[in-house]
Parts: structure tokens; sequence; C-alpha cells
């Protein structure tokens, strides 16, 4: 009998307690309003006006002010924004999409299809050269038939078009503020008003900008934060301080250092994630200047990617933040093909492919020139020049500052250097770029800089854009990627993870591909 | 007295004299101690000191190896030292011996442009003349004795001015001696005590620019220099203290061991103190 109440007890006392966790996980899982969100800008950002200006940490500020119709999780799959639906048709020439209802601007004007309209047509295609492209090309007519719709016609097939309304390519911009004004110069670019679930409060110059609550927002019962903070710290050191004091309680992939990431991921209470990155899955790369001899022989651009160990670049200069890169297409986006020419790390093979060119390496002196964004890619350069020299070449790095960095890339000016550019989902929009002969053009440091031409890719990347059936599309790309792995248009590296660093009572902060940049609305604080 | 037991009366002069000969010998011998280059990767990255017999001041996060580093980065040191310091010696005491020997307008014009590249502290100077010129061994060298010749100037032309009214050179002037000849032959040879001790400390302070340059990524990045590994070192110092301690260690010992020489050359040369113990 004892016996048996005391398992009874037992068992009642563990049922009690499965109770109460189970209240704790549930109070765990439902968010509380309230709070105040600590981040870093870095740098600080020019404006706020995301449809001006699209580096990183305006994109990442004003991502809570601005807001685009679409948005696209961690596996690019195409979400609902300002956009609640969207109907492509069969022909893929009429893409129609229906706005939420009841958005509002911050001024308290209601936000209409009129709105979209203004900045399809007006306001993106002036001031925006991505999407000036896109219009301009594919674009036929963008008309609101009736309330709460819009609809865009092209005038041949796109099979990017749905990738085209991420926020930093579609911020929607107020009509009533900007229209018949110099968007450059409107001074509502001081003060931005968008849709978003933020409103900017104060902005101190160099200290920090202070973002409240909308109470107005779209989204019934959010955003939960009452208020966001991004503080403006200029020494990478002293961020990592900050998080490590409380002071800060997210830091965004390129907040502090590599060596940093792996101190701070240590500390108790902190959760990193690479996610949220996947839209714009930056690829590094090396830049051969295909112009100049001797990198205008294949054949040099393929020994060159033999005699760079990537895993050893990945593991020993960017901290294992990142992957090696096979092909032009990051693995994270669409299209992405397996099916590419290989270049394990192989000095004999690189020496071979020499030899066969009959190249004198001796002969020449390359000039390389270090992407000036710090310490790590310094030491990327440094590594690249040991190889190189390893072939026989003379490597001479140039220091340059940013600006000259930019110049000299815009001019040609240059032998080997780096970049990294975001791929926004979709080859047609962040890859083919760098290819396409028509982008040779001088004056922006994100096209096709090495001058690599090949009529063949140029068929098949246009192919692949205009194609209407994602089919259709993956076999050009995937064809289009063999070639271009073949001929080392570009010398990929590894493909960027950027980590986001936050504290555990920060919850739902990533939760798409775009990551930080999506509005914030459904961020809580656990207490 | 003969000159060097003067100067050997100053122990820590000839413990000087002992460290920097050890450094340029380094210098010297570095490609035949190292014969491959410092920027090649020769080892496992981040091996920490005496971890691997082959690399006793172990590797950093390429892999390549702290000691030859050390080794080809004195070369750059002593070589930016004592080339930019000439330099800036020819330039001031040309312009400290003209102002201090003719006097009058010459003199206000020569000292009003000395006290032009006064008044600009001489580390943003050097700074932005290295970022203009594009960061070479040779604008390097340039800039550091372009902002370092000023206060030699004002010396030479202290000399010159008491010197100028002594007998010795009103005598040459009443024998007809030239301005030019009495200035070299005459006056030169008695400040040369003074510009030399001048000297030996400016290529300390010359050592300690071009590693401030270098530490901040204004160095020429094809030379390995003792600021340039505290510079890329630094961001690791907590992971990896050696990468940045061994060159932090020789430009301090450099500079140390030239300090003590200027002032043991200082203690011999001065009259004043001779007979002075050390």
């Amino acid at each position: 009998m004892k016996k048996i109440s005391r398992l009874a007890l037992g068992l009642a006392g563990l049922v009690g307690l499965a109770a109460i966790t189970g209240v704790q996980a549930e109070e765990a899982k439902t968010p509380v309003a309230g709070g105040t969100l600590n981040m870093i800008a870095q740098p600080e950002p020019p404006i706020l006006m995301v449809g001006l200006n699209t580096q990183g940490p305006t994109l990442y500020v004003g991502g809570q002010i601005y807001q685009s119709l679409l948005t696209y999780g961690t596996g690019l799959e195409v979400l609902p924004s300002l956009a609640k639906a969207w109907d492509v048709s069969e022909d893929g020439l009429t893409y129609t999409f229906t706005l939420q209802d009841n958005v509002k601007w911050h001024d308290g004007q209601p936000f209409t299809a009129e709105d979209v309209v203004f900045t399809a047509d007006k306001f993106l295609r002036e001031a925006h050269p991505r999407w000036r492209y896109i219009a301009n090309t594919y674009v036929e007519s963008i008309a609101s038939p009736a309330p709460g719709k819009v609809v865009f016609q092209l005038k041949k097939p796109f099979s990017a078009f749905l990738y085209a309304f991420e926020l930093s390519s579609f911020p929607v911009v107020p009509k009533h503020i900007y229209e018949g004004t110099d968007y450059r110069t409107n001074p509502a670019n001081q003060t931005p008003i968008g849709t978003g679930p933020f409103k900017l409060e104060e902005w101190k110059r160099g200290s920090y900008i202070h973002l409240v609550k909308n109470e107005d927002y779209w989204k019934p019962g959010q955003p939960y934060l009452d208020e966001l903070y991004f503080r403006i710290i200029p020494d990478a050191a002293s961020r990592a301080v900050a998080f490590e004091k409380g002071a800060v309680d997210v830091l965004r992939g390129g907040d502090v250092e590599g060596f940093a990431v792996r101190r701070l991921a240590k500390l108790d209470g902190v959760e990193t994630t690479t996610a949220g990155w996947e839209m714009y899955s930056p690829v590094v790369f090396l830049q051969m200047n295909t112009r100049k001899a001797p990198l205008d022989e294949k054949r040099v651009r393929q020994a060159v990617m033999h005699a760079l160990d990537r895993e050893f670049i990945v593991k020993n200069v960017f901290f294992g933040l990142g992957k090696p890169a096979t092909s032009p297409v990051a693995s994270t986006t669409r299209f992405h093909s397996q099916d590419v020419a290989a270049y394990p790390f192989d000095m004999a093979k690189a020496k071979a492919l020499l030899d066969e060119a009959g190249v004198k390496p001796a002969e020449h002196t390359v000039r390389l020139m270090p992407i000036p964004y710090g310490s790590q890619w310094d030491r990327l350069a440094e590594y690249v020049k040991q190889q190189v020299e390893q072939l026989g070449f003379k490597v001479s790095i140039q220091g340059v500052d940013p600006g000259g960095w930019s110049q000299a890339l815009s001019e040609w000016d240059f032998d080997m250097t780096f970049n990294f550019t975001y791929q926004y989902g979709d080859p047609a929009l962040g890859v083919a770029r760098h290819y396409l002969s028509a982008n040779i053009i001088k004056g922006t440091p994100f096209g096709n800089n090495q001058g690599y031409s090949n009529p063949k890719v140029d068929e098949l990347l246009l192919a692949g854009a205009s194609a209407v059936s994602a089919e259709d599309a993956a076999k050009a790309y995937a064809e289009a990627q063999k070639i271009l792995t073949e001929e080392v248009a570009l010398g990929w590296l590894y493909e960027m993870h950027n980590v986001t660093i936050s504290r555990e009572k920060v919850r739902n902060l990533v939760t798409t591909g775009i990551g930080l940049n999506e509005a914030m609305d459904e961020v809580w604080l656990a207490q | 007295m003969t000159f060097f037991r003067r100067y050997a009366q100053h122990y820590g002069a000839l413990v000087g004299l002992a460290i920097l000969g050890m450094v340029l010998l380094l210098a010297l011998l570095a490609p035949l101690i190292y014969p491959v280059s410092p920027w090649q990767g020769v080892g496992e990255p981040l091996l920490g000191p005496f971890e691997d017999p082959a690399f006793p001041l172990g590797t950093d996060m390429l892999g390549r190896d702290i000691a030859a580093g050390l080794a080809y980065g004195a070369r750059v040191s002593l070589l930016i030292g004592v080339v930019s310091t000439a330099v800036a010696v020819v330039i001031g005491v040309s312009i400290g011996a003209l102002a201090g020997f003719y006097g009058g307008r010459i003199d206000d014009l020569l000292m009003r442009f000395t006290e032009f590249f006064q008044t600009i502290p001489a580390f943003a100077m050097a700074i932005v003349l290295v970022a203009i010129f594009n960061p070479t061994i040779t604008s390097i060298t340039l800039a550091i004795a372009i902002v370092s010749w000023p206060p030699v100037a004002r010396l030479v032309r202290g000399e010159f001015m008491s010197l100028r009214s002594r007998e010795f050179v009103q005598a040459a002037v009443v024998v007809g001696q030239s301005g030019p000849r009495i200035m070299l032959t005459q006056i030169l040879p008695n400040t040369l005590s003074p510009i030399i001790v001048t000297a030996s400390l400016m290529v300390a302070t010359a050592i300690l620019t071009e590693s401030s340059l270098s530490f901040l990524g204004l160095g020429d990045r094809n030379m390995m220099s003792w600021g340039f590994m505290i510079g890329a070192a630094r961001t690791m110092l907590r992971e990896a203290w050696w990468m940045s301690v061994f060159p932090g260690v020789a430009i301090l010992v450099t500079v140390l061991a030239i300090n003590l020489i200027g002032e043991g050359l200082n203690d011999a040369m001065n009259p004043h103190l001779r007979g002075r113990k050390g």
C-alpha cells in the first residue's frame, strides 16, 4: 500500500513537473511585446532612403522603414510582403500582384497601388541601376487596373522576374512625397517615410540611429519591439567589446573580424547562425584581367587556380567562415551546377599547364591589388602572391585605398584583384553581369571588368534569363557554368559565410533569406 | 684618452653597439640563413614558439616563419633608418649652414621655411606624403627624411651663428677664403659632434616612424617589416601573442641600442664631459 502510494505520488509529481516545464516551454515560444533591441550600423550609412542607396548598412536600417513587394525564404522560396498574392501567366509575360489591405505610410497617408506603379515606373527606373536595366529591357508596361492590384506586362519572358522584388532591388517609396521632385535632393530623404514596422525617431550622427515602433503597422499586434537602436562604433575591437559587455544584442556579419567571431560565439547565452544571407550569397573571386598577358591565356588562369588551395584560404585566412566556391553560381542560390571544371590544389599540374602554354613566368611581373577592406583581405593577397610566385611569376602588391581600388577596377587598370558581389537569388540578377560581353563597360567596379567575352556564354546567359520554364533556364545556366569554369572567366575562391551573432533572448531574428534586412516585425525579446 | 676609450667608459653604449652589431649581422646574413622569402608559408599556420624546432619563434596565420620575418625586417628597418637620416642630415645641414652663416634675409627666409615644416605634426605629415606617393620603400624613406630635417637645420644654424664670429673664422675671412670654403673647411668640421649625436638618435626615430607607418598598413607591401608584422598580428593578439611580441621586442631592442649609442657618442664627443665617469 505504502509502496503504491509512493509510486502514485512520484507519478503525480512527474506529471506536475511535465506540466510546469510545458508551461515554461509555451511561454518561451509565445512572443512578448516590449523591449529595446540594440544593434550596430557599420559603417554609418550615408542615408536611410533604400531607393537611393543599397549599401549594406543602409539596407540594414532602412529595411525596418521601407518594405518591398516580396521577400524570400532561406530556401529562396517567394514569400509575401507588401504583396499578399501574385500570379504569373502561362506565357510568363503577365505578373499580377495583389497588395495587402490597410497599409499606411508613416505619415498616415494610405498606401495604394499607385505608389507601387510610381515606384516601378518612375522612381526606381530613374534612381536604381539594377531595376532600370530590368525595367528597360523586359518591362512593357506597369499599371494598376483595379485598387490593390498591380500588373507588370513584359516584352519577353524573364525567368528571374519574381526575384527582382527584394528590398534592395524594389523598395516601395511614397508617391505623394516624391512625385514631381528631384529624388536625390528631396529633403524627405532625411526623414524617411515608409510602410515598415519602425519609424525614424532620431539620428544622432556618429552616435546612433533610433527607430521606434510604428503603432499603425499593417500586421495586427506587431511589431513586438518598442525601440531599435543602431549604434555607430567605428572601431572593430570596440564593437566586439560592446557585444561582450551587453551594450548591443546583435552583431551582423562583418561587424567584427573573423577571429573575434570565434571568440564571441563561445560566450554563454550567445547564438550564431550563417542563415539569412541566401538571397545575397556573396562569392569572393580573384579577378584576372584577361586583356593583359600572360593572363589572357586560359591555361595561365587555370594554372593560377590550381596553385591556390581554397581550403587553406577559408580555414586560415577567413577563419573557416566560408566554403570553397566551385562555380560562378553560389551553391545556396538557384541554378547552381555541380557539373563544372574543377581546380583542385595541385602545383605540379599548375606548372605543367604553364609549360604547355609556353609561358615563361619569370618574364612577367603581375600586379596584385588587394581589396582594401581589412586585414583578412591583406592576408588573402599575401597568400595569392606567395602561391603565384611559386609558379615563377613576380608579383608586386599594390596597396590602395577604397577609392583607389574602385577607380582602378572601374578603369580596368589592374592585373589581378579581388572582389565579391551579391548574387540576388538568380543568375540573371547577380551573376550574369560579370560575364556578359555587353557589360564590358568602364565606370563600375561590379561589371565585366576582367574583359571576358565569349559569344556562346552570352547566348546561354540570355537564354537562361528569358526561359519560361525553370528546366530550360537550368539547362542553359548549367551549360554556361561549364564553359565559364573551363575558361576561368573569374577565379572563384569561396562562398562567404556571414555569421549573425545574437543573445539567446533575441527570438525570431533571422527568418528569411535576406536575414537582418528583413523587417523585424516578428522579433521579440524573451524576459 | 682616445675617442673609443672615452666612448667605452659608458657601459650602456658598449651594450648598444653590441646589439646593433648583431642586428646588422642578422640583416646582412638574412638571405643566407633564410633562403626562402619571408612571405612564403613554410610550415603549419599558427605554430607557437618552440612547438616545432624548425621555427623557434613560431609561424603566423599563413604559416610564415616569424624568425625569417624578423631577419628580413631588420634589413628594411636599418636601411630606411640610415638612408632617411642621411637625406635628412644633408637637407638640414645645407639649410642650417646657409641660414646661420649668411644671416639676415636669407636666414629669415630659410627659417620661416623650416618653421613651416615644424608646425605640421611630423607623423601626420609622413602619413599624408606616403599616401599621396603610394607606399614604396623610396617614398617612405623620403617621407621620413622630409619630416625629420628641421631640427637638424635649427641645430646647425645655431652652431654656425656662434662659430661665425670666432677668431679663426675671422682669420679665414681676412686671408680671403670664400664663403662656401669657410663653411665647409672651417666651420662644418667644428659642428660635426652635435650633428652626429643628433643623427644617431634620428635613426632610431626613423625606425619607429617606419614601423608605425607599416603598422597602419602604409608600408611597402612587398617588403617584410617589423611594423607590418605587428600590424598584421595585432588583431590576433589574444590567440597568437608570439606574432606581435617578437617583432615588438625587435623594435624595442634596436631602438634602445641606437639610443644608447647616441648617448655614448654624446658623452665621448662633448668636451665638457671629458673625464666624467660613465
